[in-house]
């Protein structure tokens, strides 16, 4: 051994490396507080939605077609909320998809570098518009738009409500499925032309089926963010519990329900103060199985090439 | 270049076979940096042409130039002409899209999409609306491919689970679906073993007698062994050009010596 080499005992552990560990502690603490937060969340709903299903039958709650909470005589058949949501969310894809794709194939297949880069963080800067702005925006430019086209639409009206959370959630598919597009490598592309593709052929036919799992997680994401979305839809299709097949009335989804309790004077401890964590635990349940399928299948999406 | 030119003309007057193309001063430049200098050859009808040169010499850049495929690549400029059967590959009413159906690309990385054995032969011929028997010619292109037997069980497997040897083989075969006039091959055999390599060096004779091979390869044996002229490319000139048995036994410029006789590159 050479002299100046350390000696056996300098290796052993003489004191704790004090600073590393409160670093690694404080660290561990901010992520458990996430996990904490969500799980008390899921207990506090489910909670107080067993005393809840205690007051109202389970049957009553998910098959009743009349929502009442309030009022006397009550009823509170989550229906109305459900399909209110329903028609926000579906009207809203219905804009957003199409749009989104169109947008991503641009994007990902014609765009050159540098309307690339103008074009995605303008779609960006749509993602980062406070809701609130864009229920205000349908309330006094989509829907008097509307009233020109339609002058039966009510002030307050689901197609306005479909239409603004449509443009809301068109920079999330249009984004994700960019990337998705992006990914698929370039070499199938140039395959796809070697033998006489163009470039449309080359688009629908090759790079959107391989990266379709990205593009269709995509689509799950912006629906579970339509599901949820809340100050832009209470202003714009108002505050009306409304099993309907019109967009045209004002109805009311599930999220704009939780607004009107929670800020309304209900008082805490009744069955209407409880049918809002009925509600919301619903909510949370549809788009926790919206974002798990979407999971699952943007983990597809990493095998499909090799 | 007036050199090269007549030195050509000498090697291709002794045989009467007819040019398919006839690449006449090209100049392919990246954002106006000239990648390939005035370049001037004949690619003669069922014969291998090899072209061989240091890495970044512009050979495939050349190659991709002849069916086409350097259109994608952002501010590239294609200055000269290619004739493929007398029109010029360039010239405004062609259309790219018909030049890549009747001159095939099989790429450096086996590309298949990842859809079965079966589709991948079969996605050209179907997008370009043929109209004859699809299975007979998903056999018939397999079959020229060599990869038939193999696959034959399994054809609407993912092509994703062939070997990388079968992979290029079947990419082979994709591009033979289109009964292409110009088989491109960018170094075909570089992601490949010895015994794959074999199998496709061996393919490309076969289809010597109904196809017209051009191949980039920085394998100067596999140009040896397998080509019929040979282009020696350098910082993006062509710097000599004949048979490939006078380029590597008796070539007329030092620098070719030099590479072929493995002091550079």
């Amino acid at each position: 051994m050479a002299t100046n080499s350390p000696t056996n005992s300098s290796i052993r552990k003489l004191n704790k490396r004090w600073g590393e560990f409160m670093i690694k502690s404080w660290l561990v603490v901010c992520s458990a507080l996430s996990l904490i937060t969500t799980a008390a969340i899921v207990i506090l709903l489910v909670v107080e939605s067993f005393s809840f299903f205690q007051n109202v039958s389970p049957s009553e709650f998910f098959f009743g077609t009349r929502w009442v909470p309030i009022l006397e005589p009550s009823s509170f058949g989550v229906l109305p909320l459900l399909w209110g949501t329903l028609q926000v969310t579906i009207g809203a894809a219905l804009i957003a998809i199409p749009l989104g794709l169109a947008s991503a194939i641009y994007l990902s297949e014609y765009a050159s570098d540098r309307m690339r880069s103008w074009v995605k963080p303008a779609l960006e800067l749509l993602a980062g518009i406070p809701t609130v702005v864009y229920g205000y925006f349908a309330l006094t430019f989509i829907t008097p738009l509307l009233r020109n086209i339609f002058p039966e639409i009510q002030v307050f009206n689901a197609l306005s409500a479909a239409i603004v959370v449509g443009i809301m959630i068109l920079p999330t598919i249009a984004t994700l499925s960019d990337n998705a597009l992006r990914a698929v490598p370039e070499s199938l592309r140039q395959a796809a032309y070697a033998v006489g593709a163009t470039s449309y052929e080359v688009t629908t036919r090759v790079v959107v089926p391989a990266g379709l799992s990205g593009v269709m997680a995509s689509f799950l994401l912006a629906i579970s963010r339509a599901i949820g979305e809340t100050m832009a839809v209470t202003l714009a299709a108002g505050q009306t519990p409304n099993l309907t097949l019109s967009m045209f009335e004002s109805i009311q989804t599930m999220t704009s329900y939780i607004v009107q309790i929670s800020l309304g004077d209900t008082p805490a401890g009744g069955v209407a103060y409880q049918t809002l964590f009925a509600v919301a635990a619903l909510l949370f349940f549809i788009t926790l199985i919206i974002n798990i399928i979407s999971q699952l299948i943007l983990e597809r999406f990493r095998e499909v090439y090799d | 270049m007036s050199m090269t030119e007549s030195r050509t003309t000498a090697n291709q007057g002794k045989n009467a076979v007819p040019a398919v193309l006839d690449i006449r001063d090209v100049s392919v430049l990246y954002s106006g940096k000239a990648a390939v200098k005035n370049v001037s050859c004949k690619i003669l009808k069922n014969r291998i042409t090899a072209i061989i040169g240091p890495s970044g010499c512009g050979k495939s850049t050349l190659l991709r130039s002849l069916n086409r495929m350097n259109d994608f690549v952002d501010g590239v400029t294609i200055e000269g002409e290619i004739l493929f059967t007398d029109q010029n590959l360039y010239s405004s009413d062609v259309d790219p899209v018909e030049v890549r159906r009747r001159i095939g690309m099989v790429f450096q990385k086996p590309n298949p999409f990842p859809k079965s054995i079966y589709n991948n032969i079969s996605w050209g011929p179907g997008i370009n609306g043929y109209n004859g028997s699809m299975d007979e010619l998903v056999e018939r292109s397999l079959t020229q491919a060599a990869l038939w037997e193999e696959v034959k069980d399994r054809l609407h497997e993912s092509a994703l689970n062939l070997s990388g040897g079968q992979q290029q083989r079947l990419c082979i075969a994709r591009a033979l679906a289109m009964e292409p006039q110009v088989l491109l091959m960018d170094e075909p055999c570089s992601a490949l073993d010895p015994i794959s390599t074999a199998h496709i060096e061996d393919l490309m004779f076969e289809l010597k007698s109904r196809y017209t091979i051009v191949i980039v390869t920085h394998n100067m044996q596999q140009a040896a062994r397998i080509s019929d002229f040979t282009a020696f490319m350098e910082m993006g000139n062509l710097i000599e050009f004949g048979e490939t048995d006078q380029i590597f036994t008796r070539p007329n410029i030092k620098r070719t010596e030099e590479y072929v006789t493995g002091r550079f590159g």
